[in-house]
């Protein structure tokens, strides 16, 4: 792919470039050739210039090797253009260097000197590599560099991006689990319920009902007519409210809530939904993984987030591998 | 007109008289071999002396200092790899660059100071430039001989002697020049494992060529170069004359007492002649570094090394006539008829004031402020990914990555605390660790009560305190994020 928009521009800088060498070389040749007549000044051991009626140029020769180096500075930017790529894009250098290759080659490089580490790691199995104090450093290195911008440098998340170093899961917190999440992506869907509970009330009545279950603030006569309504919400949730993992349905009963605590945030969760709502396509989707780190990155990333979870357990006791 | 076109004017003056022919000549020369002569009478004459002793106390320290150790660790090392600092018990980092800005500032003025009074006392004393050419100098006078006889060694052709001097006086230079590389590279990488690997053959690449590198530009400027580097690519040596002025201290020849110039003779007085107190025997000339004939006045190929005073206080005394012929005057004194008490009153003059004002205001600054380093750095980062957080109980959260730099070479620990807002709290660990001059992330997460904090942004401050000395505490502000509604 060409840096220019324009084949004028090569032109313009290969001609400007030849035209610089050629001049430098001409310009050296003809110093060094050229004879000062010394004394013919009105003092002594001067060229004879004079400007300004009394500035004199005293002839104060330069050493011989001075003038050779000059000449090996033009003999090397002529090898340099010959090898290396100086003269716009249409002639590439008998190297055929480029940046990007360059880039791959050191790519290469840092696979070939850091790819039987990874290896080993990816050979391990995810809580012994949870439980290996460098393995948990290149996941938590590799995790700060691709996840903490959504969750949050020390993984607890933030609005809408699942808190990781607790131990309730949305999709699982077994090794399968995180790893599938990290590889494949997740697609939350809540849809918009209110059509199927019924008024803007009945909604406020399930938002109370929802906050009960948990034991968070409520109002327990809205929460009572609530319950009722909630048969909509069961399908997903579960008749017990519990959540279904499979489906990437949150446990309604406890004290974690990732679009909000208060009656107006699960108003609106339940009324518009979540990651369904055209204004917000991409809410609660954790993107796939899979293309941008390699397998053993993700091994490596999950198992950090696996010993988050499970800090107190994995560190002591890695469970036997299957 | 400054004092170096002063000596020009004079150096015409002098030599106005037998006009040179003209010439016809290329802008470039051939270089011109100098063979200095260092034997001035028996043992070291007066200025020579001084400039063998600061040989001896720069090279000292120099191939000294990697060497010296400071507990467990090398005194003086400037760990590029690591980027730490060790210089005894203070260890730099990266971020205290401002030191160096100081040391080189101060350099910068302690040049002007010395320049302003006394001429180019670094540049023939105590420049590398200098102190090496004087020690290959000495090699080669101890293998071929002084100058006489070097002239004559290179005017032969090749022999057998001839090329055994030459191999031998290389050899010699070789291994000085290797010798400083190392240490050179000493300073940067631990000089002992240096030498070591350098002893097994296994050195590393880079080491390998930094140690070639200097040891070849100690070589080749010290064996080859010489006062071509002085004179061509010094710049120091080209911007000197903007810190010169006529009351500077430079090496002149007293041109009324000395002209005109002849060797007499033993049966007549001087005076008889017409002559001046110039014998005219030359030495002045044999023994300059550069080259020149200090009798032409200031030049800018002087490096001031006085080598040619020592000379001619030695012929004066021979010839039982009063030293000084050549010595260090100003070019008011020369003129005027300055006497030494004249002269020390004009060293006390407005530039040389300020340069030392300057001096001193920069060596205290620098010197507080080392004092005062704390040796303990905190930079707290707001998570940019999330803003604030709701957390349990109704209560906000933030959360930051805090980077603790523990700048001394001991563990410490550490506590934390936060203020700037009601009921502000750390919810994270308040105290932590950290090892020995080494860097720790620590993840921060901090509470308040949603109801008291609005939305938007808060500033807020905190500050890390040692928990063995609560002298080495920082103050870091950073913003704290309200809930949106």
């Amino acid at each position: 792919m060409s840096d220019f928009t324009s084949v004028f521009w090569d032109y313009f800088i290969s001609i400007i470039t030849i035209v610089s060498v050629v001049g430098c070389g001409v310009f050296l040749w003809s110093q060094s050739t050229h004879r000062v007549k010394v004394g013919a000044g009105p003092e002594p051991d001067t060229t004879g210039h004079v400007w300004d009626g009394d500035l004199q140029e005293f002839h104060n020769p330069l050493p011989r090797w001075w003038m050779w180096l000059f000449y090996i500075t033009v003999v090397f930017s002529v090898v340099y253009l010959v090898l290396y790529p100086g003269l716009g894009t249409q002639f590439k250098g008998i190297f055929n260097w480029t940046s990007a290759r360059e880039h791959q080659d050191e790519v290469k490089a840092a696979e070939t000197k850091f790819g039987p580490l990874f290896a080993s790691y990816l050979k391990m199995d995810l809580p012994a590599v949870a439980a290996d104090e460098r393995g948990r450093q290149m996941g938590g290195r590799i995790f700060q560099n691709n996840c903490a911008q959504c969750h949050g440098s020390d993984a607890r998340g933030s609005r809408g991006f699942p808190n990781l170093a607790d131990s309730d899961w949305l999709y699982g917190g077994s090794p399968e689990a995180i790893k599938t999440s990290i590889a494949n992506g997740r697609n939350g869907v809540m849809p918009a319920m209110a059509a199927a509970i019924g008024g803007a009330e009945d909604v406020t009545d399930v938002a109370h009902y929802v906050l009960s279950l948990s034991g968070s603030p409520h109002d327990s006569a809205r929460a009572a007519r609530g319950q009722a309504k909630f048969a909509a919400c069961a399908a997903c949730h579960g008749a017990d409210a519990k959540g279904n993992q499979t489906l990437g349905a949150p446990n309604l009963t406890d004290k974690i809530w990732l679009y909000g605590a208060t009656v107006a945030a699960i108003t609106e969760t339940i009324t518009k939904g979540r990651g369904s709502n055209t204004l917000t396509p991409g809410q609660s989707v954790m993107p796939a993984w899979k293309g941008s780190l390699t397998d053993a990155e993700i091994h490596l990333v999950a198992a950090y987030v696996y010993s988050l979870a499970n800090s107190g357990r994995a560190a002591a006791a890695p469970p036997a591998a299957k | 007109m400054n004092a170096v076109d002063e000596g020009r004017k004079l150096q015409e003056a002098s030599t106005s008289a037998a006009k040179q022919a003209e010439a016809v000549e290329s802008l470039y020369a051939k270089r011109v071999e100098i063979y200095p002569r260092s034997k001035i009478g028996d043992g070291l004459a007066w200025f020579q002396k001084w400039r063998w002793a600061t040989v001896w106390i720069t090279q000292i320290i120099f191939y000294g200092l990697p060497w010296l150790m400071w507990n467990d660790r090398q005194a003086v090392l400037f760990e590029l790899v690591a980027r730490r600092f060790y210089i005894f018990g203070l260890v730099l980092w990266p971020q205290d660059i401002v030191f160096l800005t100081g040391i080189l500032i101060i350099a910068a003025f302690s040049l002007f100071l010395f320049t302003a009074v006394g001429g180019r006392l670094w540049c023939g004393y105590a420049c590398p430039q200098t102190v090496y050419t004087e020690i290959f100098m000495w090699i080669e006078k101890l293998i071929e001989g002084d100058r006489a006889r070097r002239m004559v060694l290179d005017r032969e052709p090749m022999s057998p002697r001839k090329f055994l001097l030459k191999a031998a006086k290389h050899m010699a230079w070789f291994a000085v020049a290797l010798w400083t590389g190392y240490t050179f590279v000493g300073y940067f990488t631990p000089i002992r494992e240096l030498g070591a690997e350098m002893l097994a053959l296994q050195i590393g690449g880079w080491s390998a060529l930094w140690v070639l590198f200097y040891g070849f530009a100690t070589y080749g400027n010290a064996g080859w170069m010489r006062e071509q580097v002085c004179k061509y690519m010094c710049p120091y040596a080209r911007f000197q004359s903007a810190m010169f002025d006529q009351d500077t201290l430079i090496v002149t020849y007293d041109e009324a007492r000395g002209e005109p110039r002849g060797p007499g003779s033993k049966k007549k007085s001087r005076k008889d002649f017409g002559l001046g107190d110039c014998v005219d025997c030359g030495l002045c000339v044999q023994v300059c570094p550069t080259g020149i004939d200090i009798r032409k006045g200031l030049q800018y190929e002087c490096i001031g090394c006085a080598a040619c005073i020592d000379a001619c206080d030695h012929t004066m005394e021979k010839v039982g006539l009063p030293k000084g012929l050549v010595r260090y005057s100003t070019t008011n004194a020369m003129r005027d008829n300055l006497d030494s008490r004249a002269m020390w009153r004009r060293v006390f003059r407005p530039r040389v004031l300020v340069y030392g004002a300057f001096l001193l205001a920069i060596t205290a600054a620098l010197a507080v402020a080392l004092s005062l380093r704390v040796p303990l750095k905190v930079d707290l980062i707001r998570d940019r990914g999330a803003l604030a957080r709701e957390a349990d109980g109704g209560q906000v959260e933030n959360v930051y990555r805090m980077q603790v730099s523990n700048t001394t070479e001991a563990r410490r620990s550490y506590t934390m605390t936060v203020s700037g807002l009601p009921g502000l709290a750390v919810a994270s660990e308040t105290r932590f660790e950290v090892g020995p001059a080494a860097v720790a992330s620590i993840p921060v997460r901090l509470l308040a009560d949603a109801g008291q904090v609005t939305p938007g942004s808060h500033k807020i401050a905190v500050e890390v305190r040692a928990e063995d000395d609560p002298g080495v505490a920082v103050r870091e502000t950073t913003t704290f994020l309200g809930l949106r509604r």
